[in-house]
């Protein structure tokens, strides 16, 4: 029998970032609230403190922040027919553990979607034409319109006090910024960073050849900074160990420095740590959550009864936990029915680095998460896909993020994997290259989801997350045609030499590539191929939510956090102003 | 070797230089004298290492046993070998650096997710899929190379190869050519280059990159950072000897640094 707990009127899953967001709101709006976290408590002061938060080994290497996989991980496969196989060790992404979630040890890229990828499946139809896409091209319309979101993104980028150069404020095109962009109704809360030599070198060439370059909009913050909550962020330092690390500085925006305080000194709110939420309970007949069962600090299960529950795991946890709980239909890619776990996507990254043999100190230690100099010529609206045969598309950029060596030592393409030309080869280079990266839209395929593994298990005994997934056709044209824009730039830039990663093989759940997972539990205006309405929402019980890229019908050619953010005061909004007062579904199926 | 440079100092060499991407000149001298003491100090160490037991040379080994020991400190030199400037994986400690990590929770398997059934001949998309902790496959990997090497060689071991046939034994686990009885010879010959390359350049507090040599080969200034001041000056030749978590000083010029300060 679980150990019951006394009712509250919310349970949020997770402590991250979203929870953080609706868990002050919430609170403040007078309801109790209680935030399970698998992880356990940790501040600016003293846990993220120099020297030794500068620990490439300890955080980068051996992912100190990061889900810990021997407790529960997923398992893979790159289609539907293969065994599907576990994740043993972290990889391809990096799903944090502990309070404040990835958005403590972020690199702080907070990027707006341009409207066009909120009505993705109407624009493409009404530019392109209906049979412009192959049918196996399951992209949708969001149920939202980035003119509603505007107002919630400008909101969240104050909370974070993000830094940049604005583009386009209500239609006027600006000087510096990127002419690419949604309008914005105000100018970001701080200027944009300082420009690193990449960035530099990058942003020369890329003028020169008629692109529009301008600071990556960051969450390092450029000054001193106080949010609309009252909380004080400091300028960054640029110390170089930002991603995945703690920020020592109170300068890189997260729950804590952000939003947390707020939430944990209100006495609606608790934070309960080292509890494993393990499913959804809802009652079967009136169609609602009526709590959650977690493990708790003691190992117990326990029964967290709510009046709501919101599900604020990382991106494919939130699938994962409403088939567990047997909520919804799941998807299935042979039938093709079902919504829970449908259009799982991720992002379509290539690199190019350019070696300037001793020609530039790049001085690369000298970093910061979102040090980067951009262009979005090539997004998804700002380009004619006609006669291309895909859609999509996202940004190239210089960041200068990473000098730390055991990661950061580009070498040449044919110089030895190791040996004494391997040495000498990063000798050589680790401080006279400068690094591109393309980070590409993907595109939902209805071979690609998230399910549940018919045969291993995680420590509670339930079966794992299963994920299958390959880059679609779609994307490797897309990346295709965009890495050799990105190759010109390159090569236009003065090196000795350069080379290209392409995308030419099957994804692999090896190597690090980004921590951009979405999709599973994706938002729409049809019951029938979402789980969420446009107000994150559950279709099937309608005191359950579900916050994060999660519910993303397709993931655009930008970093998650900023749309994240702003989709979870929309929802917070919706929750309080109109839920709350009568609650029921506030979209009829 | 140790100089310190305390942020006060660094504000004055970016207050100098302004906005300009030069050294000022009282730097630029200070920068002089940096390398001259750099490049002096690898030159002593170019001994072979590989010939001294590495039990008493760099302090006592947690898990390796002293043959296991020899088999890695060639293996690493080799992969990483030393130079007219720069030492190479041996004389930088790699060795001590492979052995605490595999005596401690990276050897046993923490943070991985070991349980059955397992799928030896998974394609490479799907990742480890061996049944082993590191510190299994490490034993393994090291006893069954052994064996190889004393059957393919005159009964030699591998330690007492030439470099370039240890090369063709290395490159033989790297592309599977070695066909080892127990385990993909590549999974090993992986993990060790991943470990060798870890062991050269992580913070010397882990036993490896002694004297923060892989640092200095690079020019990565380690553990203390912070260049608000200095990123846009392009081009600036930043000689500043690296620092480590380690040394008491790098806290305490942390600790007075403007940071603290800047909290209270």
């Amino acid at each position: 029998m679980a150990v019951q707990m006394k009712p509250v009127d919310v349970a949020l899953v997770g402590g991250g970032l979203t929870a953080a967001i609706l868990g002050k709101e919430l609170a403040e709006a007078g309801q109790t609230v209680v935030a399970l976290e698998r992880g356990g408590m940790r501040q600016t002061i003293p846990d993220f403190q120099s020297p030794t938060m500068h620990d490439e080994l300890k955080f980068d290497v051996r992912h100190a922040y990061a889900q810990d996989v021997s407790v529960q991980t997923l398992t893979f496969r790159n289609f539907v027919g293969q065994q599907a196989l576990p994740m043993r060790q972290l990889g391809s992404f990096l799903p944090a553990e502990g309070v404040g979630g990835g958005a403590v040890h972020w690199n702080g890229q907070t990027w707006r979607f341009q409207p066009e990828w909120f009505v993705l499946k109407s624009w493409v139809e009404e530019r392109y034409g209906r049979g412009f896409l192959d049918e196996d091209v399951s992209i949708q319309d969001w149920g939202i319109s980035y003119e509603e979101l505007e107002p919630y993104y400008t909101f969240f980028e104050k909370v974070m006090g993000i830094s940049g150069a604005p583009g386009n404020i209500n239609g006027r095109i600006q000087v510096g910024g990127n002419p690419f962009e949604g309008p914005r109704s105000e100018s970001y809360p701080n200027p944009p960073m300082k420009q690193s030599h990449s960035g530099y070198l990058f942003g020369q060439t890329a003028g020169q050849l008629g692109y529009h370059p301008f600071p990556v909009p960051s969450a390092n913050v450029t000054r001193h900074y106080t949010n609309p909550f009252g909380a004080e962020i400091k300028p960054c330092m640029y110390c170089g160990f930002c991603d995945p690390f703690g920020c020592e500085h109170f300068a890189k925006a997260s729950p804590q420095v952000c939003i947390l305080p707020f939430a944990l000194a209100n006495k609606n709110f608790e934070m309960r740590t080292h509890s494993y939420v393990l499913r959804v309970e809802w009652d079967r007949k009136a169609k609602v959550a009526t709590g959650v069962t977690y493990v708790d600090a003691q190992g117990r299960e326990t029964f967290q009864p709510a009046n709501m529950v919101v599900l604020c795991a990382f991106a494919h946890h939130n699938p994962i936990l409403m088939l567990q709980s047997g909520i919804g239909q799941p998807y299935d890619p042979v039938t093709r029915t079902g919504t829970i776990g449908r259009n799982y996507t991720y992002q379509t990254m290539t690199g190019a680095e350019v070696f300037y043999d001793g020609e530039h100190h790049i001085n690369p230690f000298m970093a910061a998460g979102a040090l980067g100099t951009a262009i979005d010529d090539f997004n998804n609206g700002s380009f004619d896909h006609s006669g291309l045969g895909f859609i999509g598309g996202g940004y190239i950029a210089a960041y200068q993020t990473t000098g730390r060596p055991i990661y950061y030592h580009p070498v040449p393409e044919g110089t030895p994997r190791w040996g004494l030309g391997w040495k000498q080869a990063v000798r050589r280079h680790y401080n006279s290259t400068v690094s591109l990266s393309f980070h590409g839209s993907s595109i939902p395929h209805p071979n690609n989801y998230v399910g549940l593994d018919p045969t291993y298990t995680d420590a509670f005994g339930q079966r794992l997350g299963m994920l299958t997934y390959d880059f679609p056709y779609n994307d490797r044209l897309m990346a295709r045609y965009i890495t050799e824009k990105m190759a010109g730039i390159a090569q236009a830039m003065g090196g000795k030499r350069m080379s290209v990663g392409w995308l030419d093989d099957h994804y692999s759940i090896v190597p690090y590539q980004t921590t951009h997972n979405t999709g599973g539990a994706i938002m729409g205006a049809d019951p029938k191929t979402s789980v969420v309405n446009r107000y994150l929402q559950s279709w099937d019980l309608h005191n359950l939510w579900v916050m994060g890229s999660s519910v993303f019908p397709q993931n655009a050619g930008y970093n998650p956090t900023d749309t994240v953010g702003a989709l979870a005061y929309w929802a917070a909004d919706a929750m309080i102003k109109q839920y709350l007062k009568n609650p029921g579904p506030l979209v009829q199926s | 070797m140790t100089e310190k440079l305390s942020r006060r100092d660094l504000l004055k060499v970016a207050g100098v230089a302004g906005v300009a991407a030069t050294v000022p000149e009282t730097a630029a001298a200070e920068v002089k004298h940096q390398q001259v003491v750099q490049a002096a100090a690898p030159q002593e160490v170019l001994t072979r290492p590989s010939q001294q037991s590495p039990s008493t040379e760099q302090g006592m080994l947690f898990f390796f046993n002293d043959e296991e020991a020899r088999f890695i400190e060639a293996a690493v030199e080799r992969l990483i070998p030393a130079d007219q400037e720069w030492p190479g994986a041996a004389w930088a400690g790699v060795l001590n650096f492979i052995d605490r990590q595999l005596a401690a929770a990276y050897g046993a398997g923490a943070r991985m997710y070991l349980k059955g059934p397992w799928v030896p001949d998974a394609p490479p998309q799907q990742g480890y899929q061996l049944r082993y902790t590191p510190a299994q496959l490490y034993r393994i990997g090291i006893a069954e190379t052994r064996a190889h090497v004393t059957a393919r060689y005159g009964r030699r071991e591998f330690w007492d190869l030439t470099a370039p046939v240890m090369d063709e034994v290395l490159s033989g686990l790297e592309s599977g050519a070695i066909e080892l009885p127990s385990l993909p010879a590549p999974v090993f010959f992986e993990t060790l280059l991943a470990n060798t390359v870890e062991g050269y350049f992580a913070d010397p507090v882990y036993g490896g990159n002694r004297d923060m040599v892989g640092w200095r080969m690079v020019g990565f200034p380690g553990a203390y950072a912070q260049y608000v001041d200095l990123v846009e000056l392009y081009n600036l030749p930043y000689t500043r000897p690296p620092i480590s978590i380690g040394e008491a000083g790098a806290r305490q010029a942390y600790l007075e640094g403007h940071t603290h300060r800047a909290q209270k």
